[in-house]
């Protein structure tokens, strides 16, 4: 049996960075690899797929090239690199246990060869057990899980499944000569790499690729029909859609090679079927001298598995050298008041919240290169009541706090967390937060949050129930202890609803009490002719409490505006909240009786409800500030747009006249802010932002006039759009007719590029929007959704 | 929640305004000057001062109309307060003159505030009736929408027009309807739509171009035909035509109605700035002319 320093387990990027240089070290090395040959993800890559060298700031560290480029250039370079190197490489020998320990591990192969080893070097990837398409009919033929060439197919229609980056790409590869739709449970695009988030979007916006967002796999048949060879039944914010299909290719990323890696003793978190090893920083495993690189150890990207392999053999030397990312963080930390090394805050960073447990050291560090960790002064404001911020906090060291009227100040404590609110919801912050003595925290961005939530589960998790309880706890019981309501919200679900579903109906029988998290819901009531919309609920309001507390029969529907999340309290758990707190059950009975009287109200004018349907389905129920105008003020005189146009650059982001009326209201094409805006959606340049009081707005220097957010936008109201020119003052224009005089509009020559324009309800100006400023007769107003109520009754009320 | 001009605010510059009126008046019954009330005496002067600065004022909401980033209050609350203290300027101005007038510029300047104040009103009248004419006229559509539904109209006219001479007749119905036009076309919204009636249609009518006034004589010319046909195909197309002609005369009297409030709701703004700047230099004469001359 031969025997080595290092055997390194898979010639994947790490692998083989870590095998070239313990060659270049002179160190005694093998390199196994089960197939024959090396790199067998990146082999299985399309042919001529290009490979991106993300993350960009990260310098590489490796014997081997690589920079971005054509697959079989990228094999190309790292076989020269292994050949000038030495490196010595065993195909086709797959290992098949390992034992023994440090400094005499002996592994034995498949086909019955040993091989010992001192240390040993897991590189062996994810990509072994692709997930399976979770659906009826994902036995059938043409159903698959990889592709090898895109050009083997023709004239296919093809379904992609999936929303990551192999996805894309097979998506992309496929789409020149075949029918392509990719399906996408989600709205958007997150996990996607910047270039593939690009190539999609442009495929999607050019009509080459059909992509259904918010769209599940629900299942497969055989179509009866000849026009395809499956209907692939999808389920959707709307109901169930078939799509004809010849071929599916679900790309659902991999689950880790868990039961091979268990058996060399290596132990996992949980058993989620996320869950990824436990590494020290140095990437060793729990079983010492065993190293775990790569994807398998939480990292999927190419540069970095290549500079751990590099590193790896560096610590096994007994060289503590610092990883290659750690210039960004010593930047990172730099004022912090730790009187530590990089590695030492990373790990006390991990483990000051219980919501990192389940992060993988190494993703962690790449979601703390993402956030942002900062002392705060005491008493500074880390977060503004009524403000549409949506970052993240967790507080690391001291504290902080929000001060309750009547009750004092609650404080969080190191490891808590909050910000979940917005974070969820969408909405404004519900409260101010100062920073306690000593406060240190980490801020992370809306995006990487989305990110982590949807990568690691149980992030998502304790993110839900911290939500659920602070949510309750501040509706109905704000004076109870958080310790009080465990239980209670630990046998609590969320629920969801998609646009349009009824959360229960008029006349059935039903006592839970739904408090809305997400989105919005109406309450509608069955008169003879139709249905009537009584009110109008957002997030943060509670319904169906009149069921538990009367007789159980429901006395109106409960419809679902936009897609929208509850917290649905049984009628034991609701009447046992009420209980937990004097007083409550009298408001709780008060707010019955506020609401029973303004449904009567509506209910009594059904002018009233139709105009609330009409707001409604122009989706006004997902605006926070929606232009309306009164059409029996408005003389038309567009003094509106010029406002418009004049306070913002020479375009006009609205249009009076278009959009639809209803009983003398218009809503004109205007922006609505959104609580969830659609715009956002793949934005490349992530330059469309939220600022604190709500408005969504477009940073003009960092557009690329994609125009991403003008297909994604359902009411039309962004539009690309070339910079005016400076024209002649008013006097100029008054006594000499030159220019084109107000709100006109001067062309300059030249090629720039359109850029995206939407309103942005002049945040920048202190008395609020042009539009409503300049209109003469009072016939503009903005408003919010929660205002509709009181316009329905100004208008029909007796 | 919206409120008109005249409400603004609980109508607060009405009240104003009515303070201003009601305390020229008291001042202008209780001051008995030694010859007859006029212009020259300190009461004259004083209401003469708040008359030119209220007629400066009041044309400065023009400049305050185009101030986009103006904070200095909304254009509303301007318009109302325009509205209501123009009107006060009728008393102020009549009472600083003491109801002395002749034929000279001092005159002229009363005349001119009087005809631009009047045009005013008429510009209430305008914005507190229209919109709601408008609204109910259009029924719920555009005027975008109105042309485009006029369009789809006689695009499937022309194709359903079998014949040859049926052909001919759409074809000039449709060349020859107008809409719009000059200002006064707009504000009478009188329809000069012709047609030429080919001769086989004909009966007996005036040969040439003649009036299609609300498209009376194509709808004219094609129950003619149809009378004369007892079925088949070409008297399915007609009827066809028939309908789409009735509707299109429905569409185009919106049209008209619509172009002529639109035109009402700005044709006083022709009357009222001019005249305003005829006031500011018959003003700005009658002050030189006192100071200097008198």
């Amino acid at each position: 049996m031969d025997k080595f320093e290092i055997v390194v387990i898979g010639s994947g990027p790490g692998g083989m960075s870590a095998a070239s240089h313990a060659a270049e070290l002179g160190v005694s090395h093998v390199l196994l690899e089960a197939s024959p040959k090396h790199s067998n993800t990146i082999q299985k890559y399309q042919k001529g797929k290009h490979v991106m060298d993300t993350p960009t700031k990260l310098p590489l560290r490796s014997p081997l090239d690589f920079e971005a480029g054509t697959r079989e250039y990228i094999l190309d370079k790292w076989e020269e690199g292994m050949t000038a190197t030495s490196t010595n490489i065993l195909y086709k020998s797959e290992a098949a246990s390992i034992e023994g320990s440090k400094g005499d591990f002996t592994i034995t192969l498949k086909n019955g060869d040993k091989v010992g080893a001192k240390f040993i070097i897991l590189g062996i990837g994810v990509q072994g057990n692709p997930r399976k398409l979770p659906c009826p009919g994902a036995e059938f033929e043409h159903i698959q899980y990889q592709l090898d060439d895109p050009e083997e197919y023709n004239n296919e229609r093809i379904a992609i499944v999936g929303a990551g980056d192999a996805a894309i790409e097979n998506a992309v590869g496929l789409a020149k000569q075949n029918t392509v739709c990719i399906i996408n449970r989600r709205d958007e695009f997150a996990r996607a790499k910047q270039g593939n988030l690009d190539s999609i979007t442009q495929h999607i916006s050019d009509g080459m690729i059909e992509c259904h967002y918010e769209s599940n796999p629900a299942r497969i048949e055989e179509n009866p029909s000849d026009e395809s060879r499956y209907l692939f039944y999808l389920s959707t914010p709307t109901g169930e859609t078939p799509v004809p299909v010849d071929r599916v290719i679900a790309r659902l990323g991999a689950i880790p090679q868990r039961k091979l890696v268990e058996s060399f003793g290596i132990e996992f978190p949980n058993d989620s079927p996320t869950a990824l090893p436990e590494l020290s920083s140095q990437y060793e495993s729990n079983v010492p001298g065993m190293y775990i690189i790569g994807a398998l150890g939480g990292y999927p990207l190419i540069k970095q598995a290549m500079n751990q392999g590099y590193e790896v053999v560096e610590y096994i030397q007994g060289n503590d050298i610092e990883p290659a990312d750690h210039p960004l963080f010593v930047e990172a930390f730099d004022g912090l008041p730790y009187d530590k090394n990089v590695n030492e805050i990373l790990e006390y960073l991990h483990e000051a919240s219980p919501l990192y447990q389940n992060i993988n050291p190494l993703t962690f560090r790449e979601f703390i290169l993402d956030s942002k960790v900062q002392e705060v002064s005491d008493g500074d404001r880390l977060c503004v009541q009524g403000e549409f911020t949506d970052t993240f906090f967790v507080v690391v060291d001291g504290s902080a706090y929000v001060k309750l009227p009547g009750v004092g100040e609650f404080r969080f404590k190191p490891g808590d967390f909050f910000g979940e609110q917005s974070l969820i919801s969408g909405r404004r912050r519900t409260a101010t937060v100062y920073a306690g003595e000593g406060c240190v925290v980490v801020e992370t961005p809306r995006r990487t949050m989305v990110k982590l939530q949807n990568s690691v589960e149980a992030v998502k998790r304790v993110l839900d129930e911290a939500f659920m309880l602070r949510a309750v706890q501040s509706k109905f019981t704000p004076n109870t202890a958080h310790s009080r309501l465990v239980d209670l919200v630990h046998n609590t679900e969320l629920k969801l609803f998609n646009a349009g579903e009824n959360i229960y109906t008029e006349g059935e029988e039903g006592d839970d009490v739904h408090l809305i998290r997400l989105g919005s819901v109406t309450s509608v009531k069955h008169t003879s002719k139709k249905d009537i919309i009584t009110s109008y609920m957002p997030v943060g309001h509670y319904f169906g409490e009149s069921g538990a507390l009367g007789d159980g029969v429901r006395g109106d529907t409960a419809r679902a505006n936009v897609r929208t999340e509850t917290i649905c309290l049984s009628k034991e758990s609701f009447l046992s909240l009420l209980e937990m707190e004097p007083g409550m059950q009298t408001e709780v009975q008060g707010h019955v009786r506020d609401r029973l009287t303004i449904e009567a109200r509506m209910e009594a004018q059904p002018r009233g409800g139709e105009l609330m349907s009409f707001f409604m389905s122009e989706g006004l129920g997902e605006g926070t500030d929606v232009l309306l105008i009164d059409e029996t003020l408005c003389v038309g005189c567009d003094n509106c747009e010029k406002a418009c146009a004049e306070s913002h650059d020479g375009n006009s982001r609205l249009n009076r006249e278009a959009g639809e009326s209803f009983a003398n209201m218009h809503v004109p094409i205007a922006c609505r802010h959104c609580e969830h805006p659609h715009c956002m959606k793949d934005c490349p340049p992530d330059a469309i932002h939220r600022a604190s009081d709500g408005e969504v707005y477009i940073d003009k220097e960092a557009c690329i006039g994609c125009g991403n957010c003008v297909r994604n936008c359902p009411y039309d109201v962004i539009s690309l759009q070339k910079n005016p020119d400076e024209k002649p003052g008013l006097l100029q224009w008054l006594l000499t007719g030159s220019g084109p005089g107000p709100g006109g509009k001067q062309y300059k020559e030249g090629d720039d590029i359109k850029k995206a324009v939407k309103c942005d309800a002049c945040k920048d100006h202190d008395s609020g929007p042009a539009c409503v400023r300049a209109c003469p007769t009072g016939a503009a107003m903005r408003m919010n959704p929660k205002d509709f109520v009181d316009l329905v009754g100004s208008r029909f009320g007796s | 929640m919206y409120q008109s001009i005249t409400n603004y605010k609980g109508a607060r510059y009405f009240w104003v305004a009515l303070a201003l009126s009601a305390l020229s008046i008291l001042a202008y019954w209780w001051h008995q000057p030694v010859n007859s009330p006029n212009g020259g005496t300190w009461l004259g002067y004083t209401l003469g001062t708040i008359g030119a600065l209220l007629i400066v004022w009041l044309m400065l909401l023009g400049v305050r109309k185009r101030s986009y980033n103006s904070d200095l209050g909304n254009m509303q609350g301007w318009t109302s307060a325009h509205v209501y203290l123009g009107t006060a300027l009728l008393i102020v101005a009549t009472l600083h003159c003491g109801l002395q007038f002749g034929s000279n510029v001092h005159t002229l300047a009363y005349v001119l505030m009087v005809a631009v104040i009047f045009s005013g009103f008429f510009g209430i009248y305008a914005y507190i009736r229209y919109p709601n004419l408008m609204t109910e006229n259009r029924a719920g559509d555009t005027m975008s929408g109105l042309l485009e539904q006029v369009q789809k109209i006689d695009e499937r006219c022309l194709r359903e027009a079998e014949t040859d001479d049926l052909r001919e007749l759409v074809e000039s119905s449709v060349v020859g309807t107008c809409v719009g036009g000059g200002w006064w076309h707009q504000l009478n919204a009188r329809d000069h739509s012709t047609i030429v009636v080919p001769p086989a249609l004909n009966l007996g009518g005036r040969q040439g171009q003649t009036s299609n006034r609300d498209q009376e004589q194509v709808i004219q010319t094609l129950a003619n035909r149809l009378s004369e046909l007892s079925g088949g195909q070409e008297a399915g197309a007609v009827q066809h035509l028939l309908a789409a002609f009735s509707a299109k005369q429905i569409l185009l009297r919106r049209i008209r109605r619509d172009i002529q409030i639109r035109a009402l709701l700005k044709i006083w703004l022709y009357v009222h700035v001019p005249l305003s700047f005829g006031l500011l230099a018959a003003l700005l004469t009658h002050i030189v002319v006192v100071f200097f001359y008198w």
